[in-house]
């Protein structure tokens, strides 16, 4: 089963990947070559088998831990500051980007 | 006295001499900076800043002056550019990364800073430690100490080639599929995937959540001991790391404890230490696809193991050949989730132009990440996408769960450990399957299913064989324990180093 063009343009749009026409060609090879790869797995018969989500499961029993809903750091204006410094647009606080509703 | 740290060659020696006071980190930190640039061919360190390195030396210094040295203070590191770290950037070998500095150091960096270690900066990675070669990294490849037209194995191919060319005494190192082990192997050292949960994933560039684990390389398997035994440990702030390992609490001592425990056992029988050992070998990871030098190596490691007292005994994985499709739909499943974070708005790489919102963040990641890392977000987006969850998604999760019951009935009354070879082949010539984007992901047949169980497994130096360009490189062997068995694994592995050589064999002279 070969994806086509249209499907790979939908998973691109899925993953907010832009591809150019070239890229797309490639991508379309790509994953027709992984997913005739990955495909092996659809013959084995699982019936009766559980999915193994986290792998300490097998010996066993795991839940995630919750934690209460508090702040925990510290909170300023300087540590924001220092937060917010790697982002490529920011103005007095916030994070920059271009305009969503008119 | 040479300041120098490749004349040191254990850690153990190397604390001997910072103990006693012949040498100083200070002076220490300034030769390996030294020949850390010496070596830049490499192109193994990312990121090197001498005044941060110098202050850890200098503070190192000061915590052994006040009486206050742990075993590794003072001793010279690097982290994988995967761990984020305050001064220097940490850029995941991506372009998406390239000017990030985080705001916080991530746990295994700052217990080892803690402890005292060094650290001489940021090393060279498969792009979000994608890889096996180290190829995919937007910085160029690294260099394989041993042969420079190889790899050295990846993701953590860098921390592989520091550890190999002798300019750290350890390196830190993330294994989602054998990044650890294999690189390791390919470099001739030694390295170790701890169990799953065992060390904090806390300021770890995430890649496959269920699989990632930290882990170190260093030169032998009693080096490794007090470093991975001060990066393991509990962690709030990761929600999947263990509390309990057999029933002892996640800290550090654990491992250290376990492997003392476990090496005085071995003692009480010199000539054959390992008496009672069973060593189970997988038939599945000595078929096609081995070559047959490597395999030649593995058994006569094996043998080597024997003639210490252990006994061989033949085991089946019998899933193993299906740990490939099933880790290449999780793997790339988790990971086009944990980088749907990288959006161009937070941090990271922002396209010059663009209309809207949308437009700005699918151009942002089509020009942030490489080919490698856009192959799998791709096939990871389409495998959770809906239609095609259950018939992928589940079903490599059910197969999980085969995989690792497999070795659950192996370890569980057939054998102690399993050993194996590493990889099919010693270390490719760069750019060897540029045009084939599965090839690579074939030859992680014998790594892959150590991950999706969750196990701890190491690689250590255990001979040499010819590669493609005729010069000789190195052969790993892996050994795979049951859950939270890492002391007992580095005990097993230290009486084959006390009987053999290989993992004194620095590539030194060759780079």
């Amino acid at each position: 089963m070969a994806l086509t063009e249209q499907e790979v343009v939908r998973i691109a749009r899925l993953a907010r990947l832009q591809l150019n026409d070239d890229q797309k060609q490639t991508a379309r090879n790509d994953l027709n070559q992984i997913l005739g790869l990955i495909a092996t797995l659809q013959s084995v018969d699982t019936s009766g088998v559980q999915p193994l989500p986290h792998p300490l499961a097998m010996v066993s029993d795991v839940a995630l831990r919750l934690r209460e809903d508090k702040v925990t750091e510290i909170s300023s204006t300087e540590r924001r500051d220092a937060l917010m410094a790697n982002a490529p647009g920011v103005k007095e606080g916030l994070f920059l980007v271009p305009k969503v509703i008119d | 006295m040479s300041t120098s740290l490749h004349s040191f060659t254990s850690l153990a020696s190397l604390q001997d001499a910072l103990s006693k006071g012949t040498i100083s980190a200070t002076e220490l930190a300034q030769d390996a900076l030294a020949h850390a640039k010496t070596y830049g061919e490499l192109n193994a360190f990312l990121h090197i800043d001498d005044e941060l390195t110098l202050a850890q030396a200098r503070q190192a210094d000061q915590l052994r002056a006040k009486g206050q040295a742990t075993t590794l203070t003072g001793v010279p590191i690097a982290h994988k550019d995967v761990f984020v770290t305050q001064g220097w950037r940490s850029t995941a070998g991506s372009k998406m990364l390239a000017d990030y500095v985080s705001p916080f150091d991530a746990t295994v960096v700052d217990k080892l800073l803690k402890a005292g270690c060094v650290s001489l900066g940021k090393l060279n990675c498969d792009e979000f430690a994608m890889g096996s070669g180290n190829e995919h990294s937007v910085f160029g490849p690294t260099l394989n100490p041993w042969d420079h037209s190889a790899v050295p194995g990846g993701s953590s191919g860098a921390s592989a080639a520091v550890v190999a060319a002798r300019l750290v005494m350890a390196a830190t190192g993330t294994d989602t599929g054998g990044s650890v082990r294999q690189p390791a192997a390919l470099c001739g050292v030694s390295g170790i995937k701890p169990t799953y949960g065992a060390v904090s994933r806390y300021g770890m560039i995430a890649y496959g959540s269920s699989l990632d684990q930290a882990g170190p390389l260093a030169a032998s398997a009693e080096d490794l001991v007090d470093i991975l035994d001060c990066m393991s440990g509990f962690d709030e702030r990761d929600a999947t790391s263990a509390e309990v390992c057999h029933g002892q609490p996640n800290k550090a001592g654990r491992i250290k404890a376990e492997f003392q425990q476990a090496t005085e056992q071995f003692q009480l029988d010199t000539s054959k230490p390992l008496k009672g050992l069973r060593i189970g070998v997988p038939e599945e990871y000595f078929g096609e696809g081995l070559s047959s030098e490597v395999g030649a190596c593995v058994l006569a490691a094996i043998a080597q193991f024997e003639a210490l007292g252990a006994t061989r005994v033949s085991v089946s994985l019998p899933n193993t050949k299906l740990s490939i499709p099933a880790y290449y739909v999780i793997a790339p499943a988790e990971a086009s989730s944990n980088l749907a974070r990288y959006d161009g708005v937070r941090y990271g790489h922002r396209s010059a132009s663009y209309t809207d919102l949308a437009d700005m963040t699918s151009k942002s990641r089509a020009e942030g990440f490489g080919a490698e890392v856009q192959r799998r977000i791709l096939v990871g987006t389409y495998v959770l996408s809906h239609g095609y969850y259950d018939a992928y998604y589940l079903q490599a999760q059910r197969l999980r769960r085969m995989i690792a019951q497999d070795f659950q009935t192996a370890l569980n009354g057939q054998c102690d450990v399993i050993m194996g070879p590493v990889t099919p082949s010693v270390a490719k010539p760069i750019g060897a399957n540029e045009s084939d984007p599965t090839a690579d992901w074939l030859a992680d047949i014998y790594t892959l299913s150590v991950n999706l169980a969750g196990l701890p497994g190491m690689s250590i130096p255990c001979g040499f064989a010819l590669g493609q360009s005729g010069k000789k490189l190195p052969v790993g062997l892996q050994i795979i324990g049951n859950y939270f068995d890492e002391g007992k694994l580095l005990a097993i592995a230290n009486q084959f180093q006390k009987v053999t050589d290989w993992h004194q064999q620095s590539a030194r002279q060759s780079a």
